[in-house]
């Protein structure tokens, strides 16, 4: 009994804290966004290009705390989000190139790109004066430490990487379904190959702040994963995986209020269960499907 | 100049040459193709007809020459009547960690260079395309659980959601069981008639010899035969190596052979 009232008032403190409704409300806008790129970059074969990305924001972050200090900045740490986003863009570009030249592997670009961000990352910071213990949180997250600025950047770039992804769903579909086929319909394949990679640069920047780079990845992926046990056309996948996506953020961020654990790993160890129960009970599952479909079409012909 | 003066061309290439890595895969390609034929580009593995077929659709840069679809140059992308054209890739292949239905892939053949959203109500459309491919009741399902015809069907309702004039089609035949082999001729009989123009890349003539008016053959990126298909097939070319290295001249078609150059 008093267990169950202490969960509920903490959960009520959780509430009322201005720290934890501004953490919150990045956890919701995060969680639904990362999932839409994901979505296209799994139909695209690029799962990993988040963590490229990632890798790359941290060097961004670095060069952040450089331009910070260069420019007699107080607070140095507001430099760090505005260098990972231009440090992710341009990373994201340069993969997009390398993928549409065709000319080395789209792996190979990624690994290069991996090794370089997180070595350069290391040796900015170096640099900058700071240690290895200042990156930690950009490398696992810090979503406790956010403030009103970082709501309102989090709130704009979701709703671009949101009117991107589900605005033109249809013309990127057809993009990473079949890129020839749509170049032989006459869409704009490169315009729209940037729009995706830039997205992505933007989802891993917004993201970065709450799974942290090594983990960005796993939010715009698993959830994905997860809803193609569930569903197979692109759109309920895209839907399923935002809720999804939404759900596990904000349970994962609720747990560490209770305990002190790492967001970011919380979140992610949410939804890589979270998949392997389903595809655990996945045969069950489509027997249940089975039937239902069996049954509309048996109810469609009498 | 042109051959076929009577009717416009639909597609004209003049003199191209197409580089790939060190050497030309095409070169000194003429063709024009008259509205309304009926064309198969011919050739051993290698030979370059994938390669022509999408250097004539702005698929592949021309090394140089001229390529006009519908009287536009296909180089200026804006320009090209991109509705008109239906290209049907050889088998996409499709991977599990990919989520499509075939409602979802054929939806994306309404798209084009001025609709990058299909209009509201194309479901219609959708199903009908999928119900002329023998795929109505399949709509909703993944395309990657498909058999090899049934997602060539699916590529092929795609191509023809936007009824184009021009039906472009790469190596239909391959990997498809004797039923869908069938049902494509028929298909594609009754699109020659309502007038499409179609150009389709074929091992051999087999299934559709009854629609094809005119055959091209390519050997080594060049053009060694066009005119009529050959009146007949040599023996079954069962030997045929789909895995033959690029550049090796089969020798099951009547590239040479009697009965062609007539």
């Amino acid at each position: 009994m008093t267990v169950g009232t202490e969960f509920w008032d903490t959960l009520g403190a959780m509430i009322v804290s201005p720290l934890m409704q501004r953490a919150l409300v990045i956890a919701v806008l995060v969680g639904t966004a990362a999932p839409v790129i994901g979505t296209y970059l799994v139909q695209r074969r690029l799962a990993l290009l988040g963590d490229g990305i990632g890798h790359v924001a941290l060097t961004g972050v670095a060069m952040g705390w450089l331009a910070g200090a260069a420019a007699g900045s107080a607070n140095v740490e507001a430099w760090a989000v505005p260098g990972a986003v231009l440090a992710s863009v341009a990373g994201a570009l340069l993969i997009e190139y390398v993928r549409s030249r065709g000319t080395s592997s789209a792996d190979v670009a990624l690994a290069l790109l991996f090794y370089g961000g997180i070595a350069g990352g290391v040796l900015l910071i170096g640099a900058a004066g700071g240690t290895s213990a200042n990156l930690t949180g950009y490398l696992f997250g810090s979503i406790s430490t956010v403030d009103g600025l970082d709501v309102w950047l989090t709130a704009g770039l979701a709703a671009l990487i949101l009117g991107v992804g589900l605005g033109l769903r249809p013309a990127l579909f057809a993009l990473c379904h079949d890129e020839e086929f749509a170049r032989a319909s006459g869409l704009p394949v490169r315009v729209l190959n940037i729009l995706v990679a830039v997205t992505a640069a933007l989802t891993v920047a917004i993201s970065m702040r709450v799974v942290g780079v090594l983990l960005v990845s796993a939010l715009m992926i698993v959830p994905v994963a997860v809803a193609q046990l569930l569903t197979v056309s692109f759109r309920r996948t895209m839907g399923l995986a935002m809720g999804l996506g939404g759900t596990v953020c904000v349970t994962g961020l609720s747990v560490t209020y209770f305990h002190s654990f790492s967001p970011g790993a919380v979140i992610t160890m949410l939804s890589v269960s979270l998949y392997g129960l389903l595809a655990a009970i996945r045969p069950l599952i489509r027997t249940v499907q089975f039937r239902v479909q069996r049954g509309a079409a048996a109810e469609a012909q009498v | 100049m042109s051959s076929h003066s009577a009717v416009p061309s639909v597609v004209r290439a003049e003199d191209v040459r197409v580089d790939l890595g060190t050497g030309p895969v095409l070169r000194g390609i003429d063709l024009q193709v008259p509205r309304g034929q009926a064309l198969a580009l011919l050739g051993a593995n290698g030979s370059g007809k994938t390669t022509l077929v999408k250097a004539l659709i702005g698929l592949t840069p021309l090394a140089s020459g001229r390529v006009e679809l519908f009287g536009t140059d296909v180089s200026a992308r804006r320009s090209v009547p991109w509705p008109r054209i239906g290209y049907v890739p050889q088998r996409v292949s499709s991977s599990p960690s990919m989520s499509a239905t075939a409602e979802e892939v054929v939806a994306s053949g309404l798209l084009t260079n001025r609709r990058l959203r299909p209009e509201p109500g194309s479901r219609r459309q959708v199903r009908d395309a999928l119900a002329e491919m023998g795929l109505a009741e399949r709509a909703r399902d993944s395309v990657h659980l498909f058999s090899g015809g049934q997602q060539q069907r699916v590529l092929i309702a795609r191509a023809l959601i936007r009824q184009p004039d021009l039906l472009v089609i790469d190596e239909p035949l391959s990997g498809i069981d004797q039923a869908s082999k069938t049902a494509l001729a028929a298909s594609l009989q009754r699109l020659h008639r309502a007038g499409t123009t179609i150009i389709v890349v074929l091992h051999e003539l087999a299934e559709l010899r009854p629609l094809i008016g005119r055959a091209v053959t390519l050997a080594q990126g060049q053009i060694v035969q066009d005119g009529p298909p050959p009146v007949h097939q040599p023996a079954e070319p069962g030997h045929h190596h789909p895995d033959a290295l690029p550049g090796t001249v089969f020798n099951g078609y009547p590239v040479h052979g009697p009965g062609v150059r007539r």
